[in-house]
């Protein structure tokens, strides 16, 4: 059951996006999202669509996987889409019930802001999908270290992240064995009040925490004895570098970005 | 005599519909006899906790049917009755991991609260479990978290004792201890199956405990059943065996070999004085 939840997961490929430099990767999504707030009309959100659609396409990413990473967000986007086709004011009217009333420009607004959370949530999705979390940490580290002139802990945060990211996955396994040993022992986590509901969660919670500072507690000692000892004079092992492929997603994200505000612009 | 646990086609599909779909149990079909010490083994993703899960309806199987004394766990509203976990007590690997409780006695209470036993009939059911497992009655009101590994992995038992199951089954009940721990712990298991006259069900790795152990014996393989009866009908299929990948006990791999060289012994001899008796049988019942 907690198994299912695919947003923020990493597929696994060789695809030329997969390919791409992390820190590259992470620019150009920026970019990305900026664009989509300039565009404006039809003809440059078809443009950003198509965009998209080509880098599903290229990275191989069943294209029914990224539809299911819409679903979480599903509710705000109806809550999104409701406030706006009410609440803009507009000359025209298409609609009047008492209280209630639709304009144009409200159909026309409520359209534009589905339209740019969903291309978000599947732009961004795409950086995650074809990410693995070891390198976005790389790549966000890489892209602050200028913050580490101020002294700011750049390296450690990264490297939270990445431990945070990898026993994801650990815990849920671990929470699905501690559930079901629970319930071997007759524990109801589906009947009863909040209340009760929330004191079920006991027999799962102690063991988890637990289990969690033991991983903690070892994970730290394993990296003394390879004598971890922060960022000084720490060398990789997958050194990040801009190859071909990079220049060629900037030079594609910079034509399309490009054409997409300057036709929103023009009101396109 | 009808089979206190039994299963009929018993098929468990992993991940269903997608494309990590993988089947860990393919028409398994067993029975269980009452008061028998089974046990199961097979190597990593044979199916063997897959299988043991289906027993007190944890997992519900995707076709077939688990039948407890004869009758379905799940009915036809697709329910599974939450006595059938107290009917068939689970221990899984590592139990050690799921306690929770302030006091070691609360801990094992944990099973029995559940079932809604009165306070007294709770109380003595801990008192006994503890009895069962070798813990001293004064260790009751102390933390479980201050105690040793092999100690919690006993407390952990005992909650699955306190609730008298008529089936217990251990899953790796002693995996990660030294010999002398595995054997008091296998030494406690049978000591509830003589009190009780519960039927048995253990997992394990370990051929040479299980063989010592077990009535009966079931070896899984890809996802369905290989081989089941005493255990030296199992390891007269010693070949077989160690070509699914299994160990067998050294005894026996030691009268394979000597039958690979030509002498006319008995290869399913699991033990040593099982091996003394052979050895015999081949001199012509002269002493050696």
């Amino acid at each position: 059951m907690l198994k299912d939840i695919t947003i923020g997961q990493f597929f696994p490929g060789e695809s030329p996006v997969h390919r791409i430099d992390p820190r590259v990767k992470i620019v150009l999504v920026i970019a990305m999202i900026v664009t989509l707030f300039l565009g404006a009309g039809p003809v440059s959100y078809g443009l950003f669509i198509l965009f998209l659609l080509m880098v599903v396409h290229i990275s191989k990413i069943p294209l029914k996987m990224v539809v299911r990473g819409l679903k979480p967000i599903l509710f705000i986007v109806i809550f999104t889409a409701i406030l706006n086709l009410f609440y803009t004011p507009g000359d025209t009217y298409i609609f009047e019930w008492g209280f209630l009333h639709i304009s144009t420009a409200g159909v026309k607004t409520a359209i534009l802001m589905v339209l740019r959370i969903m291309l978000l949530i599947v732009g961004t999705s795409m950086l995650t999908y074809t990410t693995s979390p070891i390198q976005l940490t790389d790549g966000l580290e890489s892209l602050l270290s200028p913050l580490k002139k101020l002294h700011a802990p750049v390296h450690e945060l990264s490297m939270m992240m990445s431990i945070a990211l990898r026993f994801i996955p650990t815990l849920i396994e671990e929470t699905d064995k501690i559930m079901a040993a629970q319930k071997a022992r007759g524990a109801d986590f589906e009947s009863g009040n909040i209340v009760q509901r929330a004191k079920a969660l006991v027999p799962i919670l102690v063991p988890l925490f637990i289990s969690a500072f033991r991983r903690a507690d070892e994970l730290a000692t394993a990296m003394e004895c390879r004598l971890y000892r922060g960022d000084v004079g720490r060398t990789r092992m997958r050194q990040l570098k801009v190859t071909r492929v990079d220049y060629a997603a900037s030079a594609v994200c910079a034509a399309v970005f490009g054409a997409v505000i300057a036709l929103g612009r023009f009101g396109l | 005599m009808s089979y206190i646990l039994e299963t009929r086609d018993l098929t468990y599909v992993y991940g269903a519909g997608t494309p990590f779909e993988r089947t860990a149990l393919d028409h398994v079909n067993i029975g269980i006899e009452r008061g028998e010490i089974l046990g199961v083994i097979g190597h990593t993703g044979s199916g063997k906790s897959t299988l043991i899960q289906h027993f007190n309806g944890l997992l519900k199987p995707t076709s077939g049917q688990v039948l407890l004394d004869g009758k379905p766990i799940w009915n036809e509203k697709g329910k599974c009755a939450r006595e059938t976990r107290f009917r068939v007590g689970l221990v899984f690997q590592y139990p050690e991991y799921q306690l929770f409780e302030e006091t070691i006695a609360k801990d094992i209470a944990f099973g029995p609260r559940n079932m809604g036993l009165p306070e007294e009939e709770t109380a003595a059911r801990v008192q006994h479990a503890m009895a069962v497992v070798g813990l001293a009655p004064e260790l009751a009101e102390k933390s479980p978290f201050a105690l040793s590994g092999g100690q919690k992995r006993r407390v952990a038992i005992a909650g699955v004792l306190a609730m008298r199951p008529d089936v217990l089954v251990l899953d790796e009940p002693t995996a990660g201890l030294d010999p002398c721990g595995r054997d008091e712990i296998l030494g406690y298991v049978r000591e509830y199956h003589r009190q009780t006259g519960a039927t048995v069900l253990l997992v394990m790795h370990s051929m040479e405990d299980v063989a010592r152990v077990a009535d009966r014996m079931l070896v899984m393989n890809h996802a369905q059943v290989m081989l089941t009866g005493t255990p030296r009908e199992v390891f007269a299929h010693a070949a077989e065996i160690t070509a699914a990948g299994l160990d067998v006990p050294e005894i026996t791999k030691v009268f394979m070999e000597l039958r690979r060289r030509g002498v006319p012994v008995d290869p399913s001899v699991y033990t040593v004085p099982q091996a003394l008796d052979a050895i015999r049988a081949l001199k012509g019942g002269k002493p050696c």
